[in-house]
């Protein structure tokens, strides 16, 4: 399941960033951080098409020996950037997307809140309990 | 270890195993369930409920009212009802209950709920509106009636057990975060004594002089709150009453308040006027509904802190579409006006506040209910297409075709849409098919309900005559021929794949059940046989094969007044093809079209499943040879280390 979930703003700061494991937050910090580059890269790969026509799942960003990171990006250049450990059997491609796919749902909830400022640090607590399930059960139920 | 109630119920299922604490435990909550339900002697101590179970049912009520409060999903409520024999039997006898509470301790600890789980050792059943059985077990039975700020409305009201459910499955992230010890001592000074209107005060008052007396019979149970033996009407001296109530001997006693009035969530008949006249001043039209923005500064002028607001809105916008229909709005009017008075906000809204509970109380035009019912069945198959093609390689130009008549919204920036009616209106239109897809997280969610049904509505009136939908990118399958795709289909990287072929237009063609209905179908019957050819040629852009021009196309096209480019074809037309053989009459030809299309798209979609199933496939198995790359990357640098001896220091 999901170690680390992030929802990274368009000017790359973070909205959002909840890790599983408490102890050692900082690594996965540094790992999400670290594969902003490669959306970016992704981004700029396909965006030589119309915008219209990108892939918002970008796949997997890399992968490390312990973990495997995925991205997805939405059409306003906000990130999802999920961190899963590679000792799970092997999630497929799909459950990855459906996971990213039930992530956006949720942030389109925070949004769709008048209240939320857009740039503003996520702390609604429907939005953290989705977030929550994905790292349970790596599905929201 | 004793056999609970064997002798009660021997055909039921299969006879339990209790562990002590467990005996008493149950035995309590089925004495409070039971003395609800009979009037029966008062609960005496555990043991006495012993001698009782025999003969003692517990009533559906608060039994209901207890499964709810376990913050267990329906389903899961119903199957354990189910398993434990009380469907069949019909009442609640010990047994059943005991089994019931066993397999809800199951539920809640992860275990599948069947016979087996119960068998084995599992903690007590945690229930929402009292403590955590496992406090009583350790003796102290007053918790159990501490209160609890969020204490969900204890009604028999079986429609609002889903959405309790639900709500409560949130909560339960919060719940164990608020303490049970901590709550009852910090509520009192809490919560102030202003009545939420005279309304409520009239009925507390009328009830305050009950709440001594269900205390003191209440066996040896204290009440451990000050307010609750001196003060006249603190929330928690309210819903201990409430919770009292509906376990006690004393639910006679409440009968002259029927139907907990002093509840604070309950909207009174003086505040419903209220809301909804302070809607009509924002929204004239009480059957539509109040932007975001509007709301926002409405609500703002109530002075409280906007997280608070935000909280509130989140709480009350039930379908999360950024609008406030009536129910909605008095759902959040009242909360802010709890929370003015000193009421902290629940953890979940209340079933009172719930909008399909407010609508039954107070008629009102069932508009959205009817216009849902009538694009029910276009959504769901909207959005299985339409998910897949987002599985496949979704974009926002899906969102911009979707919904047809709204051409405006390019989506770019889908937080933009959200600030008005008119752009939520493709927002929603466009979540709706992430939703059905991801049923189990979002059933509990109505969210096309109350709104996309009207919207999707006003958006087609809006757009009668809709635009030409933007060219599509050809020269990339088609879904309809996705056989060859298969063949053609190049086994490369999803990524760089997804960069070579288009978006599919997520157009999911409304399916023909819709077209059955009513004058809006004639508006329909455009949109959706525009809807399927582009999701025809949304597919047909996917893969690489050529296209091939259907004969029907002819007569699709008379059918279809805009002009439909010569890729609208594939998948649609192959289906249509025979259906649109010579028929003249634009009805009976579009609806055979349309399930055939339907046909077709549903072959489509298995299709593209198997195509994503090679995909996966492929995918892992690059993984795998990355792996391995990645390994022999590390044994031969490891060789390196070894090899490099003295250059080290």
């Amino acid at each position: 399941m999901a170690v680390c979930v992030a929802v990274i703003a368009k000017e790359n700061y973070p909205l959002y960033i909840r890790s599983a494991p408490t102890e050692n937050e900082l690594k996965f910090h540094y790992m999400v951080h670290t594969s902003l580059d490669v959306v970016d890269e992704k981004i700029s790969a396909m965006g030589k098409a119309l915008v219209d026509q990108r892939e918002l799942y970008l796949g997997l960003l890399y992968p490390t020996e312990d973990y495997k990171v995925y991205g997805y990006v939405t059409n306003s250049k906000v990130k999802f950037v999920m961190v899963v450990d590679s000792s799970n059997t092997a999630l497929r491609d799909n459950e990855i997307r459906s996971m990213f796919r039930k992530l956006h749902n949720s942030y389109t909830d925070v949004m769709c809140n008048p209240f939320y400022n857009p740039g503003d640090r996520i702390q609604s607590r429907w939005a953290l309990f989705a977030v929550h399930a994905l790292f349970l059960q790596g599905l929201p139920c | 270890m004793e056999a609970a109630a064997g002798g009660s119920c021997g055909s039921g299922p299969p006879p339990l195993l209790l562990s002590e604490g467990e005996q008493q435990c149950y035995s309590e909550l089925f004495a409070r369930c039971a003395g609800a339900a009979g009037g029966g002697p008062g609960p005496g101590p555990p043991e006495a409920t012993r001698v009782a179970p025999g003969t003692a049912t517990a009533a559906a009520g608060p039994v209901a009212d207890l499964f709810r409060a376990s913050q267990l999903p329906a389903e899961t409520l119903h199957q354990i009802t189910e398993l434990c024999g009380a469907k069949r039997v019909g009442y609640f006898g010990p047994t059943q209950f005991y089994v019931a509470l066993k397999l809800i301790a199951a539920a809640q600890s992860g275990l599948p709920v069947r016979i087996e789980s119960i068998k084995c050792e599992l903690p007590l059943p945690r229930f929402m509106m009292s403590k955590n059985d496992g406090e009583i077990r350790f003796g102290n039975s007053a918790e159990l009636h501490g209160t609890k700020v969020q204490i969900p409305y204890l009604t028999t009201e079986k429609n609002s057990f889903k959405r309790m459910d639900d709500e409560d499955k949130q909560q339960e992230t919060q719940s164990p975060t608020m303490s049970p010890l901590a709550s009852p001592p910090s509520s009192p000074p809490h919560y102030q004594r202003v009545p939420l209107s005279h309304g409520y005060s009239k009925l507390r008052s009328g009830t305050e002089q009950m709440h001594p007396a269900p205390y003191e019979a209440r066996q040896p149970i204290v009440q451990p709150e000050g307010p609750s033996s001196g003060g006249p009407g603190p929330k928690p001296l309210r819903h201990q009453a409430s919770l009292i109530r509906s376990f006690s001997v004393e639910r006679e006693l409440q009968d002259n308040s029927s139907n907990y009035p002093d509840e604070p969530w309950r909207i009174t008949a003086e505040q419903r006027e209220y809301y909804v006249n302070q809607f009509r001043s924002l929204q004239p039209d009480p059957s539509s509904f109040i932007s975001g923005s509007v709301a926002k500064n409405f609500f703002t002028k109530s002075k409280l802190s906007i997280p608070e607001l935000s909280y509130i809105w989140e709480l009350s916008d039930a379908d999360c579409d950024g609008a406030l229909t009536l129910p909605e709005f008095c759902a959040a009017f009242h909360l802010i006006v709890a929370r003015k008075n000193g009421y902290p906000l629940p953890e979940g809204l209340p079933p009172t506040l719930q909008p399909e509970y407010l609508q039954a109380a107070f008629p009102k035009p069932k508009r959205e209910c009817a216009l849902f019912d009538s694009y029910s069945e276009s959504l769901p198959a909207n959005q299985q297409p339409r998910d897949l093609n987002r599985m496949e390689k979704a974009s926002v130009k899906d969102m911009a075709d979707f919904p047809v008549p709204t051409q405006d919204v390019t989506g770019d920036d889908k937080q933009a849409l959200k600030s008005t009616t008119n752009e939520a209106l493709p927002k929603d239109v466009s979540e709706d098919p992430a939703t059905p897809k991801d049923s189990n997280n979002l059933k509990a969610r109505p969210r096309s309900r109350s709104y996309s049904s009207t919207s999707i509505e006003e958006a087609m009136k809006r757009g009668e005559d809709p635009p030409t939908p933007p060219p599509r990118p050809q020269k990339t399958h088609s879904r309809a021929s996705s056989l060859d795709l298969n063949k053609v289909f190049q086994p490369s990287m999803p990524a760089t794949k997804s960069g070579l072929l288009p978006p599919p237009p997520a157009l999911p063609p409304r399916p023909c059940p819709s077209q059955s209905e009513q004058v809006s179908e004639a508006e329909l019957l455009p949109q959706l046989n525009r809807a399927p050819s582009q999701a025809a040629e949304s597919s047909p852009a996917k893969k690489d094969t050529p296209y091939s021009q259907p004969p029907s196309k002819p007569i699709r096209r008379k059918l279809r007044p805009e002009n439909q480019t010569t890729e609208n074809q594939e998948p649609a037309t192959t289906v249509s093809g025979p259906a649109s053989v010579a028929t003249v009459k634009p009805h009976p030809t579009v609806q055979k079209q349309s399930s055939k299309q339907k046909k077709a798209i549903q072959t489509a979609i298995r299709k593209n499943k198997e195509a994503n199933a090679v995909l996966a496939r492929l995918n892992s198995e690059l993984q795998q040879q990355l792996k391995e790359v990645h390994q022999e990357r590390i044994a031969l640098e490891n060789q390196l280390e070894q090899l490099r001896p003295v250059t080290v220091l």
